[in-house]
């Protein structure tokens, strides 16, 4: 496939392969990050996962029209803004979710399972009767869309850039929460033994709300940085879901780092493919090859020790 | 239970629109005095038990309310809404007032066959306007075939069918297809295609007919690639776009993959506004830009039937009346403008016929013309698809298209083309 064209060219395009599957990459950690965290630290599946990340959308669609009819002058940085907002809106609705629904359900799995899909249908439902069956399209400042020319064929997308920035900072951000913080290391106890956790006095009713209000807020990251890449209507949360628990499922329940090593892997074998076979052909073969994986090895990609 | 189902018309329908009524009046100039002259009594203008009145006729409309096919059918309903409510207003159709019965297909096709069967055999409808996708379209056609009713069915679509119950109102793929690509040759010189869709029967087909098209005016397709519906992620396909260079990137994208689709490939620094981007889709209404952005698929080409900046009386009128009845912001899309035609022109073959039933609309129906359609003249051809211009419109940023090109003559719609398949 490659005749007729120079070394150079070939070069670029390699280089251009690979920085799309980063962006891939970028993009996988960040829809599951928020999944990971609750799934891995309370065992619940949030099948809603999706409909947070477009509630994310939807505060970012608001906050650019607000911006754009009161203060044009500012629209430049309203991004930064939308993305503020939508953690802590989507945070908030999660931190409500758990205390009415989820905190009844813990140790029912397939409950929750059932619970979450439910609540997915009703904000499909509300986002429907709020803003509309349609699409709505979310203006971006202009120094977001764009390119970089760094030679005739290689472009690099601006709005690429600055997922690939945002995944970093956001895996930092967890990573510090959890691992080197004084609450993180109480969720982590409380993960490992709630009824111990409990008797140390640690809240775990508080700590369980406070781990699903932030994986929440995170979808809502997410989704507000997707109005870059995708679209934004009632459904488009659907558009996520799946590949979000590929990468999960794939890393290893439990672990972050191999969330991000399965979202690694699966994006960069995705977009080889992707270049070499068809779009469909590429997304059939990845599905296999994690089928296959995971029928080798049940636990995912990375696990928890323990003693069995 | 049926009568919790029938809502007829949403409450700031039956409101009566003084001046929509006037304007129906004024455009759509089949008299009242002409139909009220001509009233064939119940018994004989209705020989097959369907739900006609001395002074009512009822009809269905199927499509999809609630699900993910609610963002494409909306614009339907709402045209052929708009449509019986002026239908009625000029006097209705054989001196009686259409009533509708409205059912929710629920982006879901079981649902849509059940509520097909339900709006035939229970409510006894004389004509059903809806569906919008081709699954929800096949899972009905055996309904309506087996209890004979007849379907107005609105969008462009792959062709391959032709049914005695169903009237084609949108384009079949030929119609839509060989105008675009004649008009790229011609216009921007094109030798080498990059055919792009997404993952199923209707771009499939069509990309089939333009690659036969394209090779048989000795011109090459340098790619062709299809993605999951729903798929997001489109850097991959640009970098092959980009390593091919082909003169026209021929896109059938759907659903919300279009929006990734445009905004990755602006964002991928191919401009499609630049001039050295070539884009034509047949897939792209200003349904669809309302998604997308105008920004982000400024320049690129569509080929379809109807581009609401259509400049005829007719269509300003239709804008006009739309806008009144569903609000200002309204964009009307190829769909849109289809569906509108299908209440007209089943009132056309009904009057023609003298009668209701079924099989005599349908012998009616071949050669009945419409003069005041929005995309200009149609008329429904013996295979129950409509003759009807192909138009290339460029997009601007503000949403809707430029028209740039139409077709002199009414393409034939073809929906076997031999040599195609």
């Amino acid at each position: 496939m490659f005749e007729g064209y120079t070394l150079g060219e070939i070069g670029s395009i390699f280089a251009m392969q690979g920085f799309a599957g980063l962006i891939l990459f970028s993009v996988f950690v960040l829809m599951a990050l928020g999944l990971a965290i609750i799934f891995g630290q309370m065992g619940v599946i949030n099948m809603a996962h999706g409909e947070f990340m477009i509630l994310g959308a939807y505060v970012t669609f608001v906050t650019s029209n607000v911006f754009a009819d009161s203060m044009p002058a500012l629209f430049g940085g309203y991004f930064f803004v939308a993305m503020v907002l939508a953690f802590f809106i989507a945070a908030g609705v999660g931190a409500f979710v758990e205390w009415a629904m989820i905190r009844h359900l813990y140790h029912r799995p397939l409950d929750t399972l059932l619970a979450t899909w439910g609540l997915s249908l009703i904000l499909q439902q509300i986002f429907r009767s709020v803003f509309g069956a349609r699409e709505v399209g979310v203006t971006l400042p202009d120094w977001l869309m764009g390119s970089f020319g760094l030679t005739d064929l290689i472009e690099v997308p601006i709005n690429g850039l600055f997922v690939m920035a945002l995944t970093l900072l956001i895996s930092f951000v967890v990573y510090l929460i959890l691992f080197r913080s004084r609450w993180g290391s109480q969720s982590r106890a409380v993960v490992q033994n709630r009824a111990m956790a409990g008797a140390v006095g640690i809240d775990t009713g508080r700590m369980d709300r406070l781990t699903f209000a932030l994986g929440c807020g995170i979808a809502g990251v997410a989704g507000s940085a997707f109005t870059m890449i995708g679209s934004t209507g009632p459904t488009a949360g659907q558009l996520y879901i799946v590949d979000t628990f590929l990468v999960v499922v794939f890393g290893g329940a439990q672990s972050l780092l191999g969330t991000i090593a399965s979202a690694f892997v699966i994006s960069q074998s995705q977009s080889t493919m992707e270049f070499f076979l068809s779009g469909s052909m590429a997304k059939v073969l990845t599905l296999l090859t994690v089928v296959v994986i995971l029928m080798l090895r049940p636990q995912g990609l990375f696990s928890l020790k323990l003693r069995r | 239970m049926t009568a919790r189902f029938r809502s007829h018309l949403p409450r700031r329908q039956r409101r009566p629109h003084a001046s929509i009524a006037l304007l129906a009046g004024a455009i759509f100039s089949i008299a009242p005095l002409l139909t009220l002259a001509d009233t064939p009594s119940t018994a004989e203008a209705n020989t097959t038990g369907l739900a006609v009145t001395d002074d009512t006729v009822t009809v269905g409309i199927l499509h999809s309310t609630t699900g993910t096919m609610a963002i494409s059918e909306t614009g339907s309903v709402q045209a052929e809404k708009l449509a019986i409510e002026q239908i009625n207003a000029s006097g209705g159709v054989l001196g009686r007032q259409i009533k509708v019965i409205q059912e929710d297909g629920a982006s879901d096709w079981p649902t849509f066959a059940e509520k097909a069967k339900k709006l035939l055999v229970e409510d006894k409808v004389a004509a059903v306007f809806g569906c919008w996708t081709s699954a929800s379209r096949k899972a009905v056609l055996p309904v309506f075939e087996q209890y004979n009713g007849m379907l107005y069915y609105p969008t462009f679509y792959e062709g391959l069918e032709q049914s005695p119950n169903v009237i084609y109102t949108g384009q079949e793929a030929t119609q839509q297809i060989l105008a675009g690509i004649d008009w790229v040759v011609d216009e921007k010189d094109a030798k080498t295609f990059f055919l792009l869709g997404s993952d199923y029967i209707w771009p499939r087909t069509s990309n089939k007919i333009a690659r036969k098209h394209i090779e048989k005016l000795g011109l090459k397709v340098v790619g062709e690639e299809y993605y999951p519906l729903g798929h997001t992620q489109f850097n991959s396909v640009i970098n092959k776009i980009r390593l091919r260079k082909p003169d026209v990137i021929y896109a059938i994208v759907v659903g919300g993959s279009n929006v990734a689709f445009y905004k990755q490939l602006k964002a991928a620094g191919l401009d499609l506004d630049d001039g050295k981007t070539t884009l034509l889709t047949i897939s792209v209404t200003e349904d669809e830009i309302l998604g997308i952005g105008g920004e982000n698929i400024e320049g690129a080409y569509a080929a379809m039937k109807y581009f609401q900046s259509l400049d005829n009386e007719n269509n300003k009128a239709f804008v006009a009346a739309f806008k009144e009845m569903w609000g200002e912001d309204s964009v009307i899309g190829d769909v849109t403008q289809a569906a509108y035609l299908g209440p007209w022109l089943w009132k056309a073959a009904v009057e023609e016929a003298g009668s209701f039933d079924i099989d005599k609309v349908r012998e009616a129906s071949p050669g009945i013309e419409l003069n005041t359609a929005p995309e200009g003249y149609v008329r429904i051809h013996e295979n129950h698809h409509l003759w009807s211009k192909t138009r290339v419109g460029r997009a601007r940023a503000d949403g809707q298209y430029d028209v740039i090109y139409e077709t002199e003559e009414l393409m034939e719609p073809d929906p076997f083309p031999e040599g195609y398949q």
